[in-house]
């Protein structure tokens, strides 16, 4: 019984004494909160201020009436994009080119890596990387504009081409089928040598003792790339995987929209690009907002879900 | 010195023919642009320019420092990039070093609510709601202050701080009486050059080559950064064209304008590629630094 009593009492003294050690730490820090300030103000103003802004995506804005003022209307801009004429068009779009960029773009880098990290010549290893990852610094202007050029059907370089093997000039900007191939492989142009960093360096970590033995052992180039190289930069490839797998409905909106024009939006006219045309351009702000949340909380599942399935199945997870 | 068997020297073969291919396909199109730059414009638009200049002249460049657009580009990219970077780094700073202490109480906390939004965010409307009601639309402050700081940098330099600089040292300072500001600005800055560097290039890039915030917020044209003004040239103008093709000197104009993009893509990247060979590596070591943490 005594003891019972005494417990608690015991644990409240170390628990006043816990808190005021931290109260010192935080008041002989002081300095550090004051530096971080500004920071704290940005993001609660320009991030968490917008997320309080999504319930207008529940109400009908009225600009005079402000956020809190406008009347709620419940579910009814999400069953007006849900019924609407372009939703499937949209999600098919949006999943078609995230997934297509995914299956092309994602499994690019890794074979390049493993491609560079088999050469001993250090020069030519430099001259590989140099050039394959300076598209990087391009800007989307740029590749978009590089692509109308090399493209257009009058003076692109790659329709002089076809016509000089007797084919017909395509006009491939304009034509809905090649929208999306034109969206992922230009990426894939960019993007490949800067994504293939992250699996280089991971590949520089792999134990060269593994591929001595192997080497010993017998093993050829192949042999030991696949079981020893591929298996070195798993938790890397899968940690991207996931970051790409939550990004598969938030593609780079800002290309689609450079690329986008009236004859081939059949196959370029995306969610992102339809929230920017209703939103901003028709202000329909109500309806684009429900469209844009709609999207973003797609993302957000698509990213705790296969975060959770990646830690069950492979122990790597993202938090 | 290894004894090389013959599959290994035939897989030697294909990698390298492999990794030729790679960087051919991504330097021709480079390459290209900067040989029809300095060429005629004529025999580019009839496609017997394919790799070295034909018929050289620095004609299209003259053509391009007399057009106003093009110039009021440029300069107010300057301003956007210098001004930009500025604050990018300074509040990068502020954030990285405070998140890097351990004895910070409450970083968890900080970092949960900086790092939240890397994966979910309030979207397009209500940000630009957000603009609209601080009175930011079509001035310079909106090319700036929403982009105020990205928390991918904030990683990379607090886990410089962290990993590079000894924190015994840190400690000695404190002991010796050294105010925290005092740890940031004579022990830590001067320790991390590298790591600023880097900072400021991705920062730098970033503004350079941004041209989103501008289509959204700005209006007048004397603002628009430059990839404002080459959005209208390369890719609009080519729309416009595709329409409009009947009279003899509209083709002759069109002619003209084609002969100038290359030199104009020419004249937009030359900051960054310019310069990117020499920073190359801190561009890696930045992607690196962030990779460990990500």
């Amino acid at each position: 019984m005594a003891n019972t009593t005494l417990q608690p009492a015991a644990n409240a003294v170390s628990e006043t004494k816990r808190k005021r050690f931290m109260w010192n730490r935080i008041l002989r820090n002081w300095q550090l909160y004051a530096l971080i300030s500004p920071v704290i103000a940005y993001y609660v103003l320009f991030q968490y201020v917008p997320m309080y802004g999504i319930q207008i995506a529940f109400k009908d804005f009225i600009a005079t009436q402000g956020i809190w003022g406008s009347p709620w209307v419940g579910f009814e801009h999400f069953d007006r994009f849900f019924n609407s004429y372009y939703f499937w068009r949209l999600i098919k779009n949006t999943l078609g080119i995230g997934l297509y960029s995914l299956a092309v773009g994602f499994p690019i880098p890794i074979i390049l890596a493993l491609l560079m990290n088999e050469v001993r010549a250090e020069r030519f290893k430099k001259f590989v990387q140099t050039i394959t990852y300076a598209p990087h610094f391009l800007s989307t202007v740029v590749v978009v504009g590089m692509m109308m050029i090399f493209l257009s059907p009058r003076y692109g370089i790659i329709n002089h081409f076809i016509e000089m093997f007797g084919g017909q000039p395509i006009n491939f900007m304009t034509e809905p089928s090649w929208f999306k191939s034109l969206y992922v492989l230009s990426d894939v142009w960019q993007t490949m040598g800067w994504s293939s960093i992250i699996y280089l360096a991971a590949l520089a970590g792999i134990d060269n003792q593994l591929h001595e033995a192997a080497r010993v052992d017998g093993a050829t180039r192949l042999q030991r790339i696949w079981h020893i190289n591929i298996p070195g930069i798993m938790p890397t490839i899968i940690i991207l995987l996931i970051l790409n797998m939550g990004s598969i409905m938030g593609i780079g909106f800002e290309k689609v929209l450079l690329m986008q024009n009236n004859l081939n939006m059949e196959s370029s006219d995306i969610i992102a690009t339809y929230v920017y045309r209703m939103g901003i351009q028709n202000a329909e702000y109500s309806f684009s907002a429900a469209i844009g949340l709609f999207n973003s909380v797609i993302n957000f599942i698509l990213l705790v879900v296969v975060n959770f399935i990646s830690k069950r199945v492979s122990e790597t997870s993202l938090w | 010195m290894q004894i090389e068997s013959r599959g290994d020297r035939i897989f030697n073969v294909i990698n390298y023919a492999i990794l030729i291919l790679v960087t051919v396909i991504v330097m021709y199109p480079l390459l290209f642009v900067l040989s029809a730059s300095f060429s005629d414009p004529q025999a580019v638009l009839r496609g017997e320019m394919l790799l070295w200049p034909k018929g050289v002249n620095l004609n299209s460049y003259a053509k391009i420092f007399q057009n106003q657009d093009i110039i009021s580009g440029f300069t107010n990219t300057l301003v956007y990039t210098s001004l930009g970077t500025f604050i990018n780094l300074t509040m990068t700073i502020l954030a990285a070093y405070p998140l890097s202490r351990k004895d910070f109480v409450g970083r968890n906390a900080i970092m949960a609510l900086l790092v939240f939004t890397m994966f979910f965010s309030g979207g397009l409307i209500p940000t630009y709601l957000l603009i609209k009601n601080l009175g930011m639309l079509n001035t310079l402050w909106v090319m700036i202050i929403p982009n105020a700081v990205s928390i991918w940098n904030i990683i990379i330099m607090r886990t410089f701080f962290q990993q590079s600089i000894p924190g015994e040292l840190q400690e000695a300072a404190t002991i010796d009486g050294c105010s925290n500001i005092k740890i940031l600005t004579r022990i830590i800055l001067p320790l991390s050059m590298p790591i600023i560097a880097v900072t400021i290039l991705f920062y730098a890039v970033g503004h350079w080559n941004a041209f989103f915030n501008a289509l959204l917020y700005l209006s007048d044209k004397d603002k628009f950064p430059l990839q404002l003004i080459l959005r209208e040239i390369l890719i609009q103008g080519q729309t416009n064209d595709m329409v409009k093709m009947s009279t003899e000197s509209a083709i002759k104009q069109q002619r003209e304008v084609e002969g100038i993009k290359y030199a104009v893509l020419v004249v937009a990247n030359i900051p960054v590629l310019a310069l990117y060979p020499f920073l190359q590596r801190y561009f890696v070591k930045g992607v690196m630094i962030g990779a460990i943490k990500g």
